[in-house]
C-alpha cells in the first residue's frame, strides 16, 4: 500500500522555509494518517466551506482554487510521486476538448470530481480517476465578447456546492456543482464596451471576487466582489482612480476614462490582514504613452484591498507609465520566509526572522519581494536580460533608462516578458520560487507604434497557440527556461533550458518534483532541488497552462492541459 | 475616314473602355486609397492587428498580410468581414470597427502587397531561367524541377521583391530566413549530417539532409550539433550585372502554382 500523504525521505512539509523540527514529523504523521484515512475510506462529501478553500493544503487530495490555496503557491503536499519514481509516470487518461482555443484552465478537484472549463465558457465535470464526464454546462457568450488575445478561460472557483466562472462576455455565472445547472448569472461589465473576463474568480469568505479584462482597449478596469449566494455586487474597486481620488492626477486630461488597466488573473488572500491582492494590467493605449502622460496608477501594479469593502490599503507599481504592454498580470504568490530583520547583525548575515512576503516574477523582467502587510519594497532584481531600468530608488520606484523613439530603441525583455500570465510556484520545503521564463527576448520600441520584435524567429501568434510549430532559433535568440530562485537573494539556483519559448507555468510538489512544459509539446518533471530532468511526455500540442495535482483512492495524479486536451498522469 | 466609321470606332473605343473598366480587377475600396486613407489604414493595422499578426503582418504561420498571402483566397469583402466579426474557434477576434475603418486596413494591406510585388528589373526572365537551371537547381527547386536541399523557390517572386532577391544572390548569408537555416549534427560514431533545419526542440532535431532525406535525431545521441553558415555561394563576380538582373527577373516571375 502506498502512503500518498507521507513526506518523502523524512522531510516535513511546512509553510515557512527553513529546517523542520522533530515534533513536526510526529504532527505530520498523525495528520497524514487522519487525512489518508479520510481520502481512502470516506471520501469527503461535505460542502466546500471557505475555510477549506483557504487552507486547501489541509486536504492534499483536493485542489480547491486556481493555484491550490489562496496563497497561490501552486504547491501540492502530495508525496507519492518523488524524484526517485517520477521516471515511471504513465498517462492515465486524456480528455479532449471540443474547442480549438488555447486550453489555459487549471482544473479544480473536489472529492474525486474534477471541474474544468472548455474554452471559451463551457464547464465540464469529470471523474478525476478516469476522465469520464459526469456533465457539461454549455454557455454561449454574447458575440460582442471580444477579448484581445483569444477566447480563453483560466478556470473556476468553488464555494459550497457552487462553481463560479467569469465569461468572455463579462458575466459571472454560478453553476451547481452536482447538476451542472446555472444558479445565477450576473453582468460584471458590458462586453459591448470591450470588457471581458478570462481569469478564474477568487473566493474570499462569502464573496466571489473577479477583475475585468479588456485593458488593451479603452475600458476603465475594475475589481468587483459579488455575494456568492445571490450574485449581487458587494463592492467595486476601479483600477483607475476617478476625479478627486488619489492617483487620478497620474492620468493626463481625460485619459483616465479610457485608460484600460484590466485585471486578467486570479488574486491572493491573506486572512491575517484580511487583504486580497490582485495584479493589474497595462494602461491603454498600450504603445502610445503620449496620450496618457503620468504614472497611470494603478496600472502594472499590485493592489491590496480590504476584502470586506474593496478599499485600497496599499499598492506597489512595478512599471510606472508602461509603454511596452508589460502588465502585472501574474498571480501574487504569498509566502512566509526568513528575511534579514534590518539590524546591524542581520546585515552581517546573523539575524533574521520570518516575514510575510509576496513573491512576483514580473513580465517586465524583474523579480520582486514585497512585504505583503505594508507593501514595502524589499528587493527587486532582473531575472532575465533586462535593460529598461538601471535600479530603484529607496521606495522601490524603478529608474527607467530606455524609452521608445522614432527610430526605435532596443528594450529587453520583449513585450511578452520575462514571463507572462502562466502561474509560477513556491515550495515551502525548498524555500525556492519556480518560474517558467523567456530568456534573450527584446523588442525595438517605436514611439506610438507596436514594437518590432528584435528576434522575430518565434513563429507564433502573440499569446501562443495550441498546435506544434517548427522552431528555428539559435541560442542568441529567445528561448524558454524553467528556473528556481532563492527569494532571499533572488539569485538563480538552477535552470532547465528548453529550446523553444514557453507559455507554461510550474507546479511543485512535496515529492520535490517540479512539473512544467512549453510550446514544444512536452510535459516535464524536474528535480526541484537540482533542476535535473526526471521524466517527460510528448503531448502533441503546446502547453499553455500549469499543472495541478490531486489524489483519488490513494493514487496521486498530475493533470495538465496541452493542445486542446487535458492529460492526467500517475504512477503505474 | 467617314463619319460613320469614325462613329463606329468611337463607339468601339467607348465600349472597350467600359468593358475594361468592368473587367479589370480593381480594389473594391479604391475610394479609400488616398494617401491619408492608407495612413489611417496603417495606423489602424498597427493598433488593432499587429499585436497578433506582427508589425509586418507575417507572424502567424501561413499568413503574410503584407504580401497578400492567406490560408485561402480572400476577397476584400471577405477581409472586411473577418476583421469585423473575427473567425470562430480561432484566436482571431472580432474588432469593433465600422466597415469603412476595416476597408482602410484592407486598402493599406493591398497597397503594401502591390508595392512588394512590384519589381523594377530590366533583366530578361528567359535568360534568367536558363541561368537558374544551370547554376541553382543542384540545390533549389522551382515548379517541381530541381533539388530540395535549398529552399523551394516556386513562389519566391511573391515573397521577395527585386532588391531582396538581388541581395540573396550577392550576399546570401546576410539575411537567411529562420526556416532556411542550415544545421549540422555529428553522431556518436562520428558521422556528420548537414541539412536544412526543419525544426528542433529540447530533445530532438529534424532536418532535410543533403541527400534529401527527412532525418530526425535524438539530441542525446549526438556528439555535436548546431547551426552552420549557409552553403549558398555568392554570385558576386561570378555573374555580371546583366546576368544578375536576368536571374532576378526570372525569380520575380515565380509566383507559385
Amino acid at each position: 500500500m502506498r502512503h500518498p500523504l507521507r513526506p518523502p525521505k523524512g522531510r516535513a512539509i511546512r509553510h515557512c522555509a527553513g529546517e523542520a523540527k522533530p515534533e513536526h514529523f510526529v504532527m505530520w504523521g498523525v495528520a497524514s494518517l487522519a487525512l489518508a484515512t479520510l481520502a481512502l475510506v470516506v471520501p469527503l462529501q461535505a460542502q466546500v466551506t471557505f475555510d477549506r478553500v483557504l487552507r486547501g493544503d489541509r486536504e492534499p487530495q483536493n485542489w480547491l482554487s486556481y493555484s491550490g490555496t489562496l496563497m497561490n503557491q501552486r504547491f501540492s503536499p502530495l508525496t507519492q510521486i518523488t524524484t526517485d519514481n517520477a521516471k515511471n509516470l504513465q498517462q492515465q487518461w486524456v480528455w479532449q476538448a471540443r474547442s480549438l482555443e488555447k486550453f489555459e484552465a487549471t482544473p479544480l478537484v473536489i472529492d474525486g470530481v474534477m471541474y474544468t472549463v472548455e474554452a471559451p465558457n463551457n464547464v465540464v465535470a469529470l471523474d478525476a480517476a478516469t476522465g469520464r464526464p459526469f456533465w457539461t454546462y454549455n454557455y454561449t457568450p454574447a458575440p460582442e465578447g471580444r477579448p484581445c488575445c483569444g477566447k480563453v478561460n483560466r478556470g473556476l472557483a468553488i464555494l459550497g456546492d457552487t462553481l463560479y466562472m467569469g465569461t468572455i462576455d463579462a458575466h459571472l455565472i454560478a453553476i451547481d456543482a452536482k447538476s451542472g445547472k446555472p444558479v445565477w448569472k450576473t453582468q460584471v461589465a458590458k462586453a459591448s464596451e470591450r470588457y471581458s473576463i478570462t481569469s478564474s474568480p477568487t473566493i474570499v469568505k462569502d464573496k466571489v471576487i473577479i477583475g475585468t479584462g479588456g485593458g488593451d482597449g479603452p475600458i476603465r478596469g475594475y475589481i468587483a466582489a459579488f455575494d456568492a449566494r445571490t450574485g449581487q455586487e458587494a463592492w467595486r474597486f476601479y483600477t483607475i482612480p476617478g476625479p478627486g481620488e488619489p492617483g487620478n492626477e497620474t492620468w493626463a486630461g481625460d485619459s483616465w476614462k479610457t485608460g484600460g488597466v484590466g485585471v486578467w488573473n486570479a488574486g491572493a488572500y491573506d486572512p491575517e490582514t484580511n487583504l486580497v491582492f490582485f495584479g493589474t494590467g497595462n494602461p491603454a493605449p498600450d504603445w502610445d504613452g503620449s496620450k496618457r502622460r503620468g504614472d497611470n496608477l494603478y496600472s502594472d501594479s499590485v493592489v491590496a484591498l480590504d476584502a470586506d469593502t474593496g478599499k485600497l490599503k496599499w499598492h506597489y507599481q512595478f512599471t510606472p507609465h508602461d509603454e511596452l504592454d508589460y502588465d502585472a498580470t501574474q498571480v501574487p504568490v504569498l509566502a512566509d520566509i526568513e528575511w534579514p530583520d534590518g539590524t546591524a547583525s542581520s546585515r552581517s548575515g546573523q539575524q533574521s526572522s520570518s516575514r510575510k512576503v509576496m513573491l512576483w516574477a514580473n513580465r517586465n523582467g524583474i523579480m520582486y519581494v514585497l512585504d505583503r502587510v505594508t507593501g514595502e519594497f524589499l528587493k527587486g532584481k532582473p531575472y532575465v536580460k533586462t535593460n529598461w531600468l538601471d535600479g530603484f530608488d529607496a521606495k522601490g520606484r524603478p529608474n527607467r533608462v530606455k524609452f521608445p523613439t522614432p527610430e526605435g530603441t532596443l528594450i529587453r525583455p520583449h513585450v511578452h516578458g520575462g514571463t507572462n500570465w502562466a502561474p509560477p510556484s513556491f515550495s515551502p520545503r525548498t524555500g525556492w520560487f519556480y518560474v517558467a521564463t523567456w530568456e534573450n527576448s527584446g523588442i525595438v520600441a517605436v514611439e506610438g507604434q507596436f514594437p518590432r520584435t528584435a528576434s522575430s524567429n518565434t513563429q507564433q501568434t502573440a499569446m501562443g497557440q495550441t498546435n506544434l510549430v517548427p522552431f528555428f532559433n539559435d541560442d542568441t535568440e529567445p528561448y524558454g527556461v524553467v528556473r528556481a530562485y532563492d527569494p532571499k537573494t533572488l539569485d538563480q539556483v538552477w535552470e532547465f533550458k528548453m529550446s523553444d519559448i514557453t507559455w507554461g507555468g510550474t507546479l511543485v510538489t512535496a515529492g520535490d518534483v517540479v512539473f512544467s512544459g512549453g510550446r514544444e509539446g512536452y510535459v516535464l518533471a524536474l528535480d526541484a532541488r537540482s533542476g535535473k530532468l526526471l521524466w517527460r511526455a510528448s503531448v502533441g500540442g503546446q502547453v499553455n497552462s500549469a499543472a495541478m495535482s490531486y489524489a483519488v483512492n490513494g493514487k496521486q495524479y498530475v493533470a495538465i492541459a496541452a493542445g486542446n486536451a487535458l492529460f492526467a498522469y500517475a504512477l503505474p | 475616314m467617314t463619319d460613320i466609321s469614325r462613329a463606329i470606332r468611337i463607339a468601339v473605343a467607348l465600349l472597350t473602355f467600359a468593358l475594361g473598366f468592368l473587367l479589370v480587377p480593381r480594389s473594391a475600396f479604391a475610394q479609400h486609397e488616398t494617401a491619408a486613407d492608407l495612413l489611417d489604414g496603417e495606423r489602424a493595422f498597427r493598433n488593432s492587428c499587429a499585436n497578433c499578426h506582427g508589425p509586418d503582418g507575417d507572424v502567424i504561420a501561413g499568413i503574410d498580410l503584407g504580401r497578400g498571402r492567406f490560408r485561402r483566397p480572400m476577397t476584400d469583402d471577405d477581409l472586411v468581414r473577418i476583421i469585423r466579426t473575427g473567425i470562430p474557434n480561432t484566436p482571431m477576434p472580432a474588432s469593433p470597427m465600422t466597415v469603412e475603418q476595416a476597408q482602410t486596413i484592407v486598402a493599406y494591406l493591398r497597397s503594401v502587397a502591390r508595392t512588394r510585388a512590384a519589381s523594377v528589373v530590366t533583366g530578361d526572365a528567359a535568360r534568367g531561367r536558363a541561368a537558374f537551371q544551370q547554376a541553382c537547381t543542384a540545390c533549389h527547386r522551382a515548379g517541381g524541377a530541381g533539388a530540395r536541399v535549398g529552399p523551394d523557390l516556386t513562389d519566391v517572386g511573391g515573397r521577395r521583391n527585386a532588391v531582396e532577391l538581388e541581395r540573396a544572390l550577392l550576399d546570401p548569408g546576410a539575411d537567411v530566413a529562420p526556416a532556411n537555416r542550415t544545421y549540422r549534427v555529428v553522431l556518436k560514431d562520428g558521422t556528420a549530417v548537414t541539412g536544412r533545419l526543419l525544426g528542433h526542440d529540447t530533445f530532438t532535431v529534424q532536418l532535410l539532409d543533403t541527400r534529401e532525406r527527412l532525418r530526425s535525431f535524438d539530441k542525446s545521441a549526438l556528439r555535436e550539433l548546431g547551426f552552420v553558415p549557409s552553403p549558398m555561394p555568392s554570385f558576386r563576380g561570378t555573374l555580371n550585372p546583366q546576368e544578375i538582373a536576368d536571374m532576378v527577373s526570372y525569380l520575380s516571375s515565380l509566383r507559385g502554382l
